[in-house]
């Protein structure tokens, strides 16, 4: 579904990414953990070309991803993304904010638009704030409805980029629960988080990543249990003993 | 006061056409100004670099330059309209790149994550900035859009200096009748004040009833 080779990114003097390579068969769940700073989110933003790579290739569902104008659009159109901070359409209602690209996009009509909508909502339990604007919705339900406004997209797979990170504690169960509950139906899924519970839960495979690399990379009960390099190892101590 | 109230038909026909220039040149210079702004925030070097070039040339000439040129220049060079049209049509480009800056700023103000997020659905770079960018762009800046409205309505007046016979180039003329400068520039003054105050208290509307919850 997803195949990165030899992916360089570098900001400015700094090497972000360092010879990447990256294979996401259709309906796997790949979490990606390690430190701040390893690279995992410029990763995953470089997936859908949010950050473009210095060198390497991404292929997507067999497809290099374009490198701009409308072609690019229609890659992003099939790969949905979460961020961090949500992200939601300010001055757009929740409703709207999950109506408006399968209207602009896929030329869908504004009634069946809004049927999905209405659909996608009740899915990720936030139906009730349908008609809400987004800073009226606490951080846990901004971000289902993020997680509602990508799906209506129909996507062939998820990009989340660290969706739990600007969550306060009580909130980040209600969207690890949408999120378990994709993986679960088959969604092809790439997570960055910190959540090792959720890696532990639903991943089919973690990859850890530090200084740029992929360090370690295998099926998590055996990558948390027993972790093959020193720095996972360090990692995971550091991470799970609190 | 006899003086304003004898020519207030001169007076009326002034201020027609200087309601007229104002709706028109504003109407104009809102087009200008987005596609500046579109092609400034754009992803388009050369697009940029017009962009650029066009808001600092602009900014940085006299408006009374511009319409001197305009009206003696063009002639010159085969170009012929009407004075108030000529005048019109520089004043909307003039101002055009006054708003294109207002607007530009207001999109600086947008998170970046919001035309990221319109990206990662599929929307293109225009539909983004049209449907996502550019509304709540507009709505950080209706007070500056406001103002550069109501500096507009005033520097319609420089048109008097080329020849059209607009409000305050009416005023002078009752003026070299009567010769009574206070009242009828009062007066002129009143009704120029009378715009302005209405494009506050519009602005003022819009700004609350745009606001947005953050």
């Amino acid at each position: 579904m997803i195949r990165v080779r030899g992916l360089n990114k570098w900001f400015g003097e700094h090497h972000v990414l360092h010879d990447v390579d990256l294979d996401v068969a259709r309906g796997e769940v790949v979490v990606v953990i390690g430190p701040s700073g390893s690279g995992k989110s410029t990763l995953c933003r470089c997936l859908n070309r949010l950050e473009a790579a210095d060198s390497g290739e991404i292929l997507v569902d067999g497809v290099p991803v374009p490198a701009e104008g409308r072609a690019l659009a229609r890659l992003r159109a099939d790969v949905g993304m979460v961020f961090q901070n949500f992200n939601l359409f300010q001055h757009k209602t929740v409703l709207e904010n999950v109506m408006l690209a399968p209207m602009k996009v896929r030329g869908v009509s504004r009634a069946e638009a809004e049927r999905t909508a209405h659909e996608l909502l009740a899915r990720v339990g936030i139906a009730e704030q349908a008609g809400k604007q987004p800073a009226r919705l606490s951080g846990g339900q901004q971000q289902r409805a993020a997680i509602a406004r990508a799906l209506a997209m129909r996507p062939k797979a998820m990009l989340f980029d660290e969706p739990t990170s600007a969550l306060d504690p009580e909130m980040v169960g209600e969207v690890l629960d949408v999120m378990t509950g994709l993986a679960a139906d088959g969604m092809t899924m790439v997570v960055v988080t910190h959540e090792m519970g959720f890696a532990r839960r639903a991943a089919d495979r973690v990859v850890f990543m530090d200084g740029g690399r992929i360090v370690e990379t295998g099926e998590p009960n055996a990558f948390f249990d027993s972790p093959r390099t020193d720095r996972a190892r360090d990692f995971l101590a550091k991470v799970l003993t609190h | 006061m006899s003086a304003l109230l004898d020519h207030l038909p001169e007076f009326w026909q002034g201020l027609v056409v200087t309601l007229q220039m104002t709706v028109a040149s504003f109407a104009g210079a809102a087009v200008v100004g987005l596609v500046i702004v579109a092609m400034r925030v754009g992803p388009v070097p050369v697009l940029r670099a017009v962009a650029t070039v066009y808001v600092e040339t602009l900014q940085n000439l006299p408006l009374l330059v511009l319409l001197v040129l305009a009206v003696f220049g063009l002639p010159e060079i085969g170009l012929k309209a009407g004075l108030t049209t000529t005048a019109v049509v520089v004043i909307a480009l003039y101002e055009g790149a006054y708003i294109a800056e207002a607007l530009r700023s207001g999109v600086n103000a947008i998170s970046s994550g919001q035309g990221e997020a319109a990206r990662a659905l599929g929307l293109t770079f225009g539909q983004s900035l049209r449907h996502v960018v550019l509304p709540q762009a507009l709505r950080t800046v209706v007070q500056p859009i406001g103002n550069i409205f109501i500096a507009l309505t005033m520097n319609t007046s420089l048109a008097a200096a080329v020849g059209v016979v607009e409000l305050t180039a009416a005023a002078n003329r009752v003026n070299l009748l009567e010769a009574q400068p206070i009242p009828i520039f009062v007066g002129a003054g009143l009704a120029y004040a009378a715009i302005a105050a209405c494009a506050g208290f519009v602005t003022g509307r819009l700004e609350r009833r745009l606001a947005v919850a953050r």
